[in-house]
Protein backbone atom coordinates (compact mmCIF):
# COMPACT_ATOMS: atom_id res chain seq x y z
CA UNK A 1 0.00 0.00 0.00
CA UNK A 2 1.75 3.68 -1.03
CA UNK A 3 -0.18 6.48 -0.12
CA UNK A 4 0.87 10.15 -0.72
CA UNK A 5 1.51 12.52 2.19
CA UNK A 6 -1.12 15.57 2.49
CA UNK A 7 -0.32 18.58 0.39
CA UNK A 8 1.19 21.32 3.23
CA UNK A 9 -0.57 24.64 3.14
CA UNK A 10 0.63 28.06 4.87
CA UNK A 11 -0.60 28.58 8.60
CA UNK A 12 -1.85 31.55 7.60
CA UNK A 13 -1.50 35.08 9.70
CA UNK A 14 -3.51 33.92 12.24
CA UNK A 15 -1.39 30.91 13.23
CA UNK A 16 -1.24 32.18 17.15
CA UNK A 17 -4.94 30.97 17.47
CA UNK A 18 -3.86 27.42 17.17
CA UNK A 19 -0.61 27.45 18.07
CA UNK A 20 0.06 29.61 21.01
CA UNK A 21 -1.11 27.26 23.98
CA UNK A 22 2.49 25.40 23.13
CA UNK A 23 5.03 27.64 23.05
CA UNK A 24 7.98 26.40 24.87
CA UNK A 25 10.83 28.80 24.97
CA UNK A 26 12.67 27.76 27.91
CA UNK A 27 13.01 24.03 27.49
CA UNK A 28 15.50 23.50 30.76
CA UNK A 29 13.94 22.43 33.63
CA UNK A 30 16.18 22.69 37.32
CA UNK A 31 18.36 19.43 37.40
CA UNK A 32 18.81 18.85 33.69
CA UNK A 33 22.34 17.81 33.40
CA UNK A 34 23.89 20.51 30.61
CA UNK A 35 25.31 23.61 29.23
CA UNK A 36 22.89 26.70 29.52
CA UNK A 37 22.21 28.29 26.43
CA UNK A 38 20.12 31.15 25.18
CA UNK A 39 19.56 31.38 21.54
CA UNK A 40 18.03 34.68 20.32
CA UNK A 41 17.23 35.88 16.71
CA UNK A 42 14.81 37.65 14.24
CA UNK A 43 13.30 36.28 11.41
CA UNK A 44 13.59 39.19 8.57
CA UNK A 45 12.12 38.97 5.21
CA UNK A 46 13.25 40.59 2.00
CA UNK A 47 13.18 43.43 2.44
CA UNK A 48 14.95 43.10 5.66
CA UNK A 49 11.59 43.89 7.55
CA UNK A 50 10.98 41.73 11.15
CA UNK A 51 8.62 38.82 10.02
CA UNK A 52 6.03 38.94 13.36
CA UNK A 53 3.74 36.32 12.33
CA UNK A 54 6.46 33.23 12.32
CA UNK A 55 6.50 30.32 14.62
CA UNK A 56 9.57 28.83 14.83
CA UNK A 57 10.41 25.05 16.32
CA UNK A 58 12.86 23.38 17.26
CA UNK A 59 13.99 19.56 18.49
CA UNK A 60 17.21 18.56 19.59
CA UNK A 61 19.13 15.87 22.01
CA UNK A 62 19.84 15.97 25.65
CA UNK A 63 23.16 16.62 26.81
CA UNK A 64 24.29 13.14 25.73
CA UNK A 65 23.25 13.34 22.43
CA UNK A 66 19.93 11.45 23.43
CA UNK A 67 16.45 12.28 21.73
CA UNK A 68 13.69 12.38 24.02
CA UNK A 69 14.97 10.55 27.07
CA UNK A 70 13.45 11.03 30.14
CA UNK A 71 13.32 14.69 31.84
CA UNK A 72 14.31 16.62 28.45
CA UNK A 73 11.80 16.56 25.83
CA UNK A 74 13.59 18.76 24.00
CA UNK A 75 10.84 20.51 21.80
CA UNK A 76 10.46 24.46 22.07
CA UNK A 77 8.06 26.60 19.93
CA UNK A 78 8.59 30.43 19.85
CA UNK A 79 6.40 32.89 17.91
CA UNK A 80 7.93 35.97 17.02
CA UNK A 81 6.78 39.28 17.84
CA UNK A 82 6.52 42.40 16.92
CA UNK A 83 10.10 42.90 15.93
CA UNK A 84 10.09 39.40 14.23
CA UNK A 85 11.64 38.41 17.45
CA UNK A 86 12.18 34.90 19.08
CA UNK A 87 13.95 33.14 22.01
CA UNK A 88 15.01 29.22 23.48
CA UNK A 89 16.42 29.15 26.50
CA UNK A 90 17.90 25.42 26.25
CA UNK A 91 21.02 23.26 26.92
CA UNK A 92 23.55 22.20 24.43
CA UNK A 93 22.94 19.22 22.61
CA UNK A 94 25.92 16.53 22.65
CA UNK A 95 26.76 14.73 19.63
CA UNK A 96 24.46 12.27 17.52
CA UNK A 97 25.36 9.82 14.62
CA UNK A 98 24.99 11.19 11.18
CA UNK A 99 25.33 9.36 7.82
CA UNK A 100 27.84 6.63 7.14
CA UNK A 101 28.97 5.81 10.81
CA UNK A 102 29.93 9.82 11.04
CA UNK A 103 29.12 11.70 14.01
CA UNK A 104 27.59 15.10 13.69
CA UNK A 105 28.20 17.98 15.55
CA UNK A 106 26.21 19.62 17.70
CA UNK A 107 23.23 21.08 16.36
CA UNK A 108 19.52 21.98 16.90
CA UNK A 109 16.88 21.14 13.74
CA UNK A 110 14.76 24.10 12.90
CA UNK A 111 11.11 24.24 10.62
CA UNK A 112 10.17 27.87 10.53
CA UNK A 113 6.04 27.98 9.72
CA UNK A 114 4.50 31.84 8.40
CA UNK A 115 1.83 33.60 6.32
CA UNK A 116 3.81 33.31 2.62
CA UNK A 117 5.41 29.76 3.22
CA UNK A 118 3.34 27.26 1.42
CA UNK A 119 5.09 24.36 3.45
CA UNK A 120 7.58 24.92 6.06
CA UNK A 121 11.68 25.74 6.29
CA UNK A 122 13.98 23.74 7.58
CA UNK A 123 17.59 24.53 8.87
CA UNK A 124 19.72 24.21 11.60
CA UNK A 125 21.63 26.02 14.20
CA UNK A 126 25.42 25.37 15.13
CA UNK A 127 27.43 26.29 18.00
CA UNK A 128 30.12 29.09 17.13
CA UNK A 129 33.49 27.44 18.10
CA UNK A 130 32.92 24.54 18.40
CA UNK A 131 36.12 21.70 16.76
CA UNK A 132 33.23 19.32 15.68
CA UNK A 133 31.83 21.58 13.55
CA UNK A 134 34.43 21.71 10.38
CA UNK A 135 34.02 17.61 10.00
CA UNK A 136 30.26 17.89 10.60
CA UNK A 137 28.58 15.43 7.72
CA UNK A 138 25.61 18.11 7.11
CA UNK A 139 27.57 21.75 7.35
CA UNK A 140 30.21 20.13 4.46
CA UNK A 141 27.18 19.67 2.33
CA UNK A 142 26.79 23.66 2.41
CA UNK A 143 28.94 26.08 0.32
CA UNK A 144 31.22 27.20 2.58
CA UNK A 145 30.59 30.73 1.84
CA UNK A 146 27.05 30.09 3.14
CA UNK A 147 27.94 28.07 6.33
CA UNK A 148 28.46 31.13 8.61
CA UNK A 149 24.25 31.51 8.12
CA UNK A 150 23.65 28.30 10.50
CA UNK A 151 26.28 29.04 12.84
CA UNK A 152 25.01 31.34 15.81
CA UNK A 153 26.91 33.92 17.12
CA UNK A 154 28.21 34.58 20.63
CA UNK A 155 27.60 37.87 22.39
CA UNK A 156 28.39 38.37 25.78
CA UNK A 157 25.36 36.39 27.35
CA UNK A 158 23.79 34.72 24.34
CA UNK A 159 23.78 33.54 21.40
CA UNK A 160 22.31 35.47 18.22
CA UNK A 161 20.93 33.45 15.52
CA UNK A 162 18.49 35.20 12.81
CA UNK A 163 16.49 33.99 10.09
CA UNK A 164 17.43 35.74 6.90
CA UNK A 165 14.63 34.84 4.13
CA UNK A 166 16.36 36.29 0.94
CA UNK A 167 19.13 37.94 -0.19
CA UNK A 168 23.12 38.25 0.13
CA UNK A 169 22.86 36.73 3.95
CA UNK A 170 20.02 34.48 3.26
CA UNK A 171 19.96 31.80 5.39
CA UNK A 172 20.57 28.13 4.42
CA UNK A 173 17.67 25.96 4.19
CA UNK A 174 17.12 22.47 3.55
CA UNK A 175 15.05 20.13 1.79
CA UNK A 176 14.27 17.03 3.71
CA UNK B 1 25.94 7.80 22.23
CA UNK B 2 22.50 5.86 20.96
CA UNK B 3 23.38 3.27 18.51
CA UNK B 4 24.47 3.46 15.15
CA UNK B 5 21.79 1.08 13.07
CA UNK B 6 20.81 2.04 10.33
CA UNK B 7 18.06 4.68 9.81
CA UNK B 8 14.74 4.42 7.18
CA UNK B 9 14.52 7.52 6.02
CA UNK B 10 11.06 9.37 4.71
CA UNK B 11 9.93 9.12 1.57
CA UNK B 12 10.42 12.02 -0.73
CA UNK B 13 7.19 14.09 -1.57
CA UNK B 14 5.63 12.74 -4.98
CA UNK B 15 6.23 15.05 -7.92
CA UNK B 16 3.54 17.95 -8.10
CA UNK B 17 1.87 16.43 -4.70
CA UNK B 18 3.94 19.72 -2.64
CA UNK B 19 3.78 23.00 -3.51
CA UNK B 20 7.24 25.30 -4.28
CA UNK B 21 8.28 28.01 -1.44
CA UNK B 22 7.32 30.94 -4.44
CA UNK B 23 3.86 30.80 -5.57
CA UNK B 24 3.34 34.52 -7.02
CA UNK B 25 -0.17 34.32 -7.21
CA UNK B 26 -0.01 34.10 -3.20
CA UNK B 27 1.43 37.62 -3.56
CA UNK B 28 2.90 36.88 0.33
CA UNK B 29 5.53 34.38 -1.35
CA UNK B 30 7.26 36.48 -3.15
CA UNK B 31 9.69 38.07 -0.30
CA UNK B 32 9.51 35.33 1.94
CA UNK B 33 10.76 32.19 -0.52
CA UNK B 34 14.23 31.15 -0.38
CA UNK B 35 15.46 32.82 -3.27
CA UNK B 36 18.96 30.40 -2.96
CA UNK B 37 19.24 26.56 -3.85
CA UNK B 38 17.73 24.56 -1.23
CA UNK B 39 20.31 21.66 0.06
CA UNK B 40 19.54 18.72 0.29
CA UNK B 41 19.68 16.73 4.02
CA UNK B 42 20.42 13.62 4.43
CA UNK B 43 17.96 12.03 7.38
CA UNK B 44 19.75 11.37 10.45
CA UNK B 45 18.82 10.68 13.72
CA UNK B 46 17.81 14.34 14.13
CA UNK B 47 15.33 14.24 11.39
CA UNK B 48 13.98 10.99 11.99
CA UNK B 49 12.74 11.26 15.77
CA UNK B 50 10.78 13.87 16.99
CA UNK B 51 8.57 14.99 20.13
CA UNK B 52 6.08 13.39 21.98
CA UNK B 53 2.92 14.85 23.62
CA UNK B 54 0.67 13.00 26.40
CA UNK B 55 -2.34 12.88 28.36
CA UNK B 56 -1.23 15.77 30.18
CA UNK B 57 -1.01 18.02 28.36
CA UNK B 58 -4.02 17.14 26.04
CA UNK B 59 -7.44 17.01 27.67
CA UNK B 60 -10.94 15.09 25.88
CA UNK B 61 -12.58 18.61 25.73
CA UNK B 62 -9.75 20.50 24.08
CA UNK B 63 -11.28 18.94 20.87
CA UNK B 64 -14.77 20.63 21.34
CA UNK B 65 -14.64 24.08 20.42
CA UNK B 66 -18.71 24.91 21.17
CA UNK B 67 -17.80 24.41 24.79
CA UNK B 68 -14.73 26.85 25.23
CA UNK B 69 -17.19 29.62 26.78
CA UNK B 70 -20.38 29.94 28.48
CA UNK B 71 -22.52 29.98 25.65
CA UNK B 72 -23.01 28.69 22.75
CA UNK B 73 -21.17 29.61 19.62
CA UNK B 74 -23.44 30.76 16.96
CA UNK B 75 -23.09 29.07 13.45
CA UNK B 76 -23.72 25.49 12.27
CA UNK B 77 -22.36 22.80 14.73
CA UNK B 78 -20.19 20.04 12.84
CA UNK B 79 -18.23 17.21 13.42
CA UNK B 80 -14.99 17.14 12.17
CA UNK B 81 -13.20 13.70 12.11
CA UNK B 82 -10.84 11.13 10.50
CA UNK B 83 -7.51 9.18 10.64
CA UNK B 84 -4.36 10.26 10.47
CA UNK B 85 -2.15 7.18 8.40
CA UNK B 86 1.61 7.45 7.09
CA UNK B 87 2.28 6.73 3.18
CA UNK B 88 2.08 2.78 4.13
CA UNK B 89 -1.26 3.04 5.62
CA UNK B 90 0.01 2.40 8.99
CA UNK B 91 -1.88 4.35 11.52
CA UNK B 92 -0.53 7.33 13.19
CA UNK B 93 -1.65 6.71 16.78
CA UNK B 94 -1.04 8.91 20.12
CA UNK B 95 -0.14 11.90 17.73
CA UNK B 96 -1.03 15.31 18.18
CA UNK B 97 -3.48 17.43 15.79
CA UNK B 98 -3.97 21.41 16.64
CA UNK B 99 -6.54 23.22 14.66
CA UNK B 100 -7.55 26.91 14.22
CA UNK B 101 -10.55 28.37 12.50
CA UNK B 102 -12.21 31.77 11.82
CA UNK B 103 -15.71 32.02 13.69
CA UNK B 104 -19.34 31.00 11.57
CA UNK B 105 -18.82 35.16 10.21
CA UNK B 106 -15.14 34.63 8.84
CA UNK B 107 -13.75 36.71 11.69
CA UNK B 108 -10.34 35.54 13.76
CA UNK B 109 -10.15 36.57 17.51
CA UNK B 110 -6.97 38.35 16.63
CA UNK B 111 -5.45 41.78 16.37
CA UNK B 112 -4.56 41.35 12.82
CA UNK B 113 -7.83 40.76 11.29
CA UNK B 114 -10.14 44.07 10.67
CA UNK B 115 -12.87 42.21 8.58
CA UNK B 116 -15.82 43.82 9.15
CA UNK B 117 -17.49 41.02 10.46
CA UNK B 118 -18.94 40.18 13.98
CA UNK B 119 -16.73 38.72 16.78
CA UNK B 120 -18.56 35.45 18.58
CA UNK B 121 -17.75 35.74 22.11
CA UNK B 122 -18.65 32.29 22.35
CA UNK B 123 -15.92 31.33 19.74
CA UNK B 124 -11.96 31.36 20.22
CA UNK B 125 -11.77 28.85 16.80
CA UNK B 126 -8.79 26.99 18.34
CA UNK B 127 -8.52 22.92 19.43
CA UNK B 128 -6.18 20.02 20.18
CA UNK B 129 -6.51 16.40 20.28
CA UNK B 130 -3.88 13.03 20.60
CA UNK B 131 -4.74 10.31 17.83
CA UNK B 132 -6.05 6.81 19.41
CA UNK B 133 -4.79 3.75 18.47
CA UNK B 134 -6.03 3.52 14.91
CA UNK B 135 -5.12 7.23 13.93
CA UNK B 136 -8.39 8.44 14.57
CA UNK B 137 -9.63 11.75 15.74
CA UNK B 138 -12.65 13.63 16.21
CA UNK B 139 -13.39 17.32 16.38
CA UNK B 140 -16.63 19.20 17.17
CA UNK B 141 -16.82 22.55 16.26
CA UNK B 142 -19.00 25.34 14.37
CA UNK B 143 -18.42 26.06 10.16
CA UNK B 144 -16.01 28.38 9.52
CA UNK B 145 -17.21 31.44 7.31
CA UNK B 146 -15.55 32.33 4.31
CA UNK B 147 -13.65 35.62 4.50
CA UNK B 148 -11.75 38.59 2.51
CA UNK B 149 -8.29 38.89 1.95
CA UNK B 150 -6.42 41.28 -0.06
CA UNK B 151 -4.12 39.26 -1.70
CA UNK B 152 -6.16 40.09 -5.29
CA UNK B 153 -8.81 42.14 -6.12
CA UNK B 154 -11.85 40.67 -4.68
CA UNK B 155 -10.36 38.20 -2.94
CA UNK B 156 -11.83 35.47 -0.48
CA UNK B 157 -10.77 32.58 1.25
CA UNK B 158 -12.91 29.47 0.83
CA UNK B 159 -13.95 28.19 4.25
CA UNK B 160 -11.43 26.30 5.62
CA UNK B 161 -10.10 25.06 8.89
CA UNK B 162 -6.05 24.94 9.77
CA UNK B 163 -4.44 21.58 10.94
CA UNK B 164 -1.05 21.36 12.36
CA UNK B 165 0.12 17.65 13.11
CA UNK B 166 3.58 16.47 14.31
CA UNK B 167 3.43 12.56 13.54
CA UNK B 168 6.83 10.64 14.78
CA UNK B 169 9.50 12.51 13.83
CA UNK B 170 10.99 16.03 12.75
CA UNK B 171 10.51 15.07 9.05
CA UNK B 172 6.81 14.24 9.55
CA UNK B 173 5.79 17.73 10.83
CA UNK B 174 2.74 18.70 8.54
CA UNK B 175 0.27 22.10 8.24
CA UNK B 176 -2.35 22.24 6.46
CA UNK B 177 -5.99 23.35 5.35
CA UNK B 178 -9.00 21.20 4.96
CA UNK B 179 -11.82 22.35 2.60
CA UNK B 180 -15.78 21.80 2.50
CA UNK B 181 -17.14 20.13 -0.27
CA UNK B 182 -18.76 21.75 -3.25
CA UNK B 183 -17.18 25.21 -2.34
CA UNK B 184 -17.37 27.70 -5.09
CA UNK B 185 -14.22 29.67 -3.96
CA UNK B 186 -11.99 26.95 -4.36
CA UNK B 187 -11.14 27.13 -8.00
CA UNK B 188 -10.13 30.80 -7.48
CA UNK B 189 -8.09 29.93 -3.98
CA UNK B 190 -3.93 31.00 -4.71
CA UNK B 191 -3.51 28.30 -1.60
CA UNK B 192 -5.82 25.82 -2.95
CA UNK B 193 -4.28 25.96 -6.49
CA UNK B 194 -0.85 26.21 -5.31
CA UNK B 195 -0.97 22.09 -5.75
CA UNK B 196 -0.01 21.02 -9.30
CA UNK B 197 -1.59 17.56 -9.05
CA UNK B 198 -4.99 17.88 -9.00
CA UNK B 199 -5.61 14.69 -7.06
CA UNK B 200 -3.57 15.74 -4.18
CA UNK B 201 -5.35 18.91 -4.27
CA UNK B 202 -8.97 17.24 -4.17
CA UNK B 203 -7.62 15.20 -0.81
CA UNK B 204 -7.59 18.54 1.11
CA UNK B 205 -11.78 18.76 0.51
CA UNK B 206 -13.22 16.93 3.01
CA UNK B 207 -16.30 14.55 2.42
CA UNK B 208 -19.85 15.04 3.96
CA UNK B 209 -20.24 12.05 6.10
CA UNK B 210 -23.42 9.91 7.01
CA UNK B 211 -21.73 7.79 10.02
CA UNK B 212 -20.30 10.84 11.80
CA UNK B 213 -23.35 12.79 11.37
CA UNK B 214 -25.30 13.10 15.11
CA UNK B 215 -29.23 12.97 14.08
CA UNK B 216 -30.95 16.46 15.26
CA UNK B 217 -27.26 17.23 16.56
CA UNK B 218 -24.46 17.79 13.57
CA UNK B 219 -23.40 17.51 10.17
CA UNK B 220 -20.38 15.33 9.70
CA UNK B 221 -17.38 16.18 7.46
CA UNK B 222 -14.46 13.22 7.31
CA UNK B 223 -11.32 14.12 6.36
CA UNK B 224 -8.15 11.55 6.29
CA UNK B 225 -4.75 13.00 6.75
CA UNK B 226 -1.60 10.87 5.49
CA UNK B 227 1.79 11.94 6.75
CA UNK B 228 5.06 10.69 5.12
CA UNK B 229 5.83 7.06 5.86
CA UNK B 230 9.44 5.48 5.65
CA UNK B 231 10.48 3.96 2.94
CA UNK B 232 10.31 0.17 3.20
CA UNK B 233 12.45 -2.75 4.01
CA UNK B 234 12.58 -5.59 1.62
CA UNK B 235 11.56 -7.23 4.67
CA UNK B 236 8.24 -5.17 5.03
CA UNK B 237 7.48 -5.65 1.62
CA UNK B 238 7.34 -9.66 1.54
CA UNK B 239 5.23 -9.54 3.94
Amino acid sequence: MSLHATTSQTVGPYLHIGMTWLVTENLVRAGVPGERVTIEGRVLDGDGKPVNDASVEIWQADAKGRYGAKGFRGFGRSNTDMKGRFRFKTIKPGRVPGPRGKVQAPHIAVNIFMRGQLKQLVTRIYFPGDPSNDADPVLSLVPARRRPTLIAKKTKKTLQWNIVLQGKDETVFFEL
Amino acid sequence: MPNRKNIVPYRRPAPGTQPDYLFPPYASTVKRAPTKPLVVLPQTLTETTGPVFGRDEVKPGDADLTRQHRGDPIGERIIVSGRVVDENGQPVAGTLVEVWQANSAGRYPHRVDQHDAPMDPNFTGCGRALTDKQGRYRFVTIKPGEYPWRNHYNAWRPAHIHFSLFGPAFATRLVTQMYFPGDPLLERDPMYNCIPDEKARRRLISAFDWQTTIPEIALGYRFDIVLRGRKQTPFEKRR
